[in-house]
């Protein structure tokens, strides 16, 4: 009994379990502070006497709370993604989709223009010299206030729909892109660069035997946080663009009207949708990394 | 001859600069100037190599050519821009030229500066350090405890993914229309990359270097300042620098949900819905201009400090 209990509690999902756990006594108890402060003044205002119970209910019922609970978010959930229809406005999957579309669109982009200007910063010193700065001085651009700009260019030139919001995901996935795989295509092993230097190795051999895969640990490391980016891209993108779907409206719309709820239930599915998106890099990394022992 | 083409690149580049600054609104509607422009983007590619060659050859020229190269493709940028703008002459609610920002950027600088204050003085400096420290110090517990490596390492994951955008108009709630929000903002998006970035560069220690490290008898301390801490430093400013930009464009992002009337993001959407695109840009400039130079030092420091690295000890 007490070997197989051992190896219970060091699995992964019990220490992943445990630790949910402790955070959803804490938000219990944050939820029951806040709210139940509202609460009072509430009561207070209009002169009501008040006993710690009738708080302490109120707490976790109130209508639009400031810290809403996780079982009033499950309700929200559970209401928007299974009891309504797929195509429905009401249906959060339906929002999902709008952004899954523009945020796959603006990953491909963006990782694909990664890769290239990655490769022509470190083969040509020019481009090095010259594109560097200002692919970093690009992400300094505050993106939401280019969004309507990007918008309004795009749309004198009679392009409208995903393409806009893939744009904003593409310039918000490209920077981590650039910076991970210059780093990687230059982290080759000194001995190795020799060795293939000893080879009189061409340059296009230089980079397909030995930088492109110097680079990969990199580049995966980059993707995961170029596919999290273009989301936050394509949500951000959602906003000012006036689109009707899309998981960015569903918030914006949730903060306008003061829904607590809602922003949480849009704030929760935006995080399943990011995590099940670098789930999915990160499995494509363990299977190409895998081949070269470098997982562990 | 490389001195003949050398000074023909420069006339035709000043040809172009008259062209776009000088002539009338509208001249690439009713004139055939448009090729001079192609012309003066082959001419700025040759100099950028020149500069280049020079910058890589010689040790008295090198700094000022490696400030020249960026300087002129930033040039070369404007210049399109301009000649673009003023050549079919786009409205000033679509796009606005340089040359009329610059205006408006120096007719504007207590504003601006007065938001730029605001912003980034208060807001990104107080959420990036916080961000920055709380990630670093969480990872350092992550990497001792094998529990917490296995249990918070998804939930950072998880959490990573979770747009700000979210999150913004909570903090605004909770903590108030003031500078606060935004460096709460700015904590929640600076921490994440930095505890993923850190464990992954803790982890990331050589066995051989381990081992050694053993054989020494090396106590904690010194296992951590030695190995383990030297080790992670590329990792370390590699979220550093991203977290730098990512500060700077939560803190402008949040202040669109709702600020006192100072600061950059207030700026940009009021000016937006005025249609005073010109001020936009100018803010734009300043925050572009902020962030740059704040990646630009953090960059040198990385320099600095892994000096061992293969990416930074560049071999010719």
């Amino acid at each position: 009994m007490k070997p197989q209990l051992k190896s219970l509690t060091q699995t992964q999902g019990f220490a992943v379990l445990t630790l949910v756990l402790g955070i959803l006594v804490i938000w219990y108890i944050a939820a029951l502070l806040m709210n139940g402060n509202q609460m009072i003044n509430m009561l207070e205002r209009t002169g009501q006497s008040w006993t710690y119970t009738q708080v302490l209910q109120g707490a976790y019922s109130i209508q639009r709370p400031p810290l809403p609970v996780p079982h009033q978010v499950a309700m929200e959930l559970y209401q928007s993604v299974l009891n309504q229809a797929v195509t429905s406005r009401r249906s959060l999957v339906y929002h999902s989709m709008i952004t899954l579309e523009s945020t796959l669109l603006g990953f491909a982009l963006g990782s694909l223009l990664g890769i290239l200007i990655a490769v022509g910063i470190v083969h040509n010193r020019t481009l090095d010299a010259s594109l560097m700065p200002w692919v970093i001085a690009s992400q300094t651009v505050p993106i939401l206030a280019i969004a309507p700009i990007v918008v309004v260019v795009l749309g004198s030139m009679n392009l409208t729909g995903v393409l806009p919001k893939a744009m904003i995901s593409m310039y918000l996935s490209f920077f981590p892109v650039v910076i991970g795989m210059v780093k990687g295509l230059r982290s080759s092993d000194k001995l190795h660069s020799e060795l293939m230097m000893t080879y009189n190795a061409s340059r296009q051999q230089f980079f397909w035997k030995l930088r492109w895969f110097s680079a990969q640990p990199y580049l995966f490391a980059s993707l995961k946080i170029a596919i999290s980016a273009a989301l936050v891209g394509a949500i951000v993108a959602e906003l000012p663009t006036g689109a009707q779907g899309g998981l960015g409206a569903r918030l914006l719309s949730g903060s306008y009207y003061g829904q607590t709820v809602q922003i949480w239930a849009a704030l929760v599915m935006s995080a399943l949708l990011g995590w099940a998106l670098i789930t999915l890099v990160g499995m494509a990394e363990r299977l190409v990394l895998r081949r070269r022992g470098l997982t562990r | 001859m490389n001195r003949l083409f050398t000074s023909l690149a420069v006339i035709i580049l000043l040809t172009q600069t008259w062209i776009a600054l000088r002539l009338p609104k509208g001249f690439y509607q009713d004139s055939f100037l448009l090729p001079v422009l192609l012309i003066a983007l082959l001419a700025a590619a040759y100099l950028m190599s020149r500069l280049t060659q020079l910058a890589d050859r010689g040790k008295f020229w090198q700094r000022p050519c490696q400030l020249a190269v960026p300087a002129l493709f930033g040039l070369m940028i404007l210049l399109v821009w301009e000649a673009i703008v003023r050549g079919y002459d786009v409205p000033l609610v679509l796009m606005p030229e340089p040359s009329r920002v610059l205006v408006t950027l120096s007719n504007n600088l207590p504003l601006l500066w007065a938001d730029f204050q605001q912003t980034y003085l208060k807001a990104v400096l107080a959420g990036y350090l916080m961000g920055c420290g709380l990630g670093f110090v969480t990872a350092k517990l992550v990497v001792r405890s094998p529990f917490l490596q296995k249990g918070l390492l998804p939930l950072g994951n998880f959490m990573a993914s979770i747009p700000i955008i979210g999150i913004a108009p909570i903090m605004v709630m909770w903590f108030g229309f003031d500078w606060q929000s935004k460096a709460a903002v700015v904590v929640v998006m600076t921490f994440f990359p930095m505890l993923i970035n850190t464990v992954a560069g803790l982890r990331s220690v050589d066995p051989l270097h381990a081992d050694l490290m053993h054989t020494y008898a090396a106590g904690k301390g010194q296992i951590f300042f030695k190995n383990q801490l030297p080790q992670a430093m590329p990792f370390i400013f590699n979220a550093l620098k991203l977290n730098s930009t990512l500060a700077l464009i939560g803190a402008i992002v949040a202040e669109f949900f709702g600020t006192p009337i100072v600061g950059m993001g207030f700026r940009i959407s009021a000016q937006v819905g005025r249609m005073n695109m010109d001020m936009v840009w100018a803010t734009i400039f300043v925050a572009a201009l902020a962030g740059s130079l704040s990646y630009g030092a953090l960059a040198l420091l990385e320099r600095r400090v892994t000096f061992w690295h293969p990416s930074v000890r560049r071999e010719h």
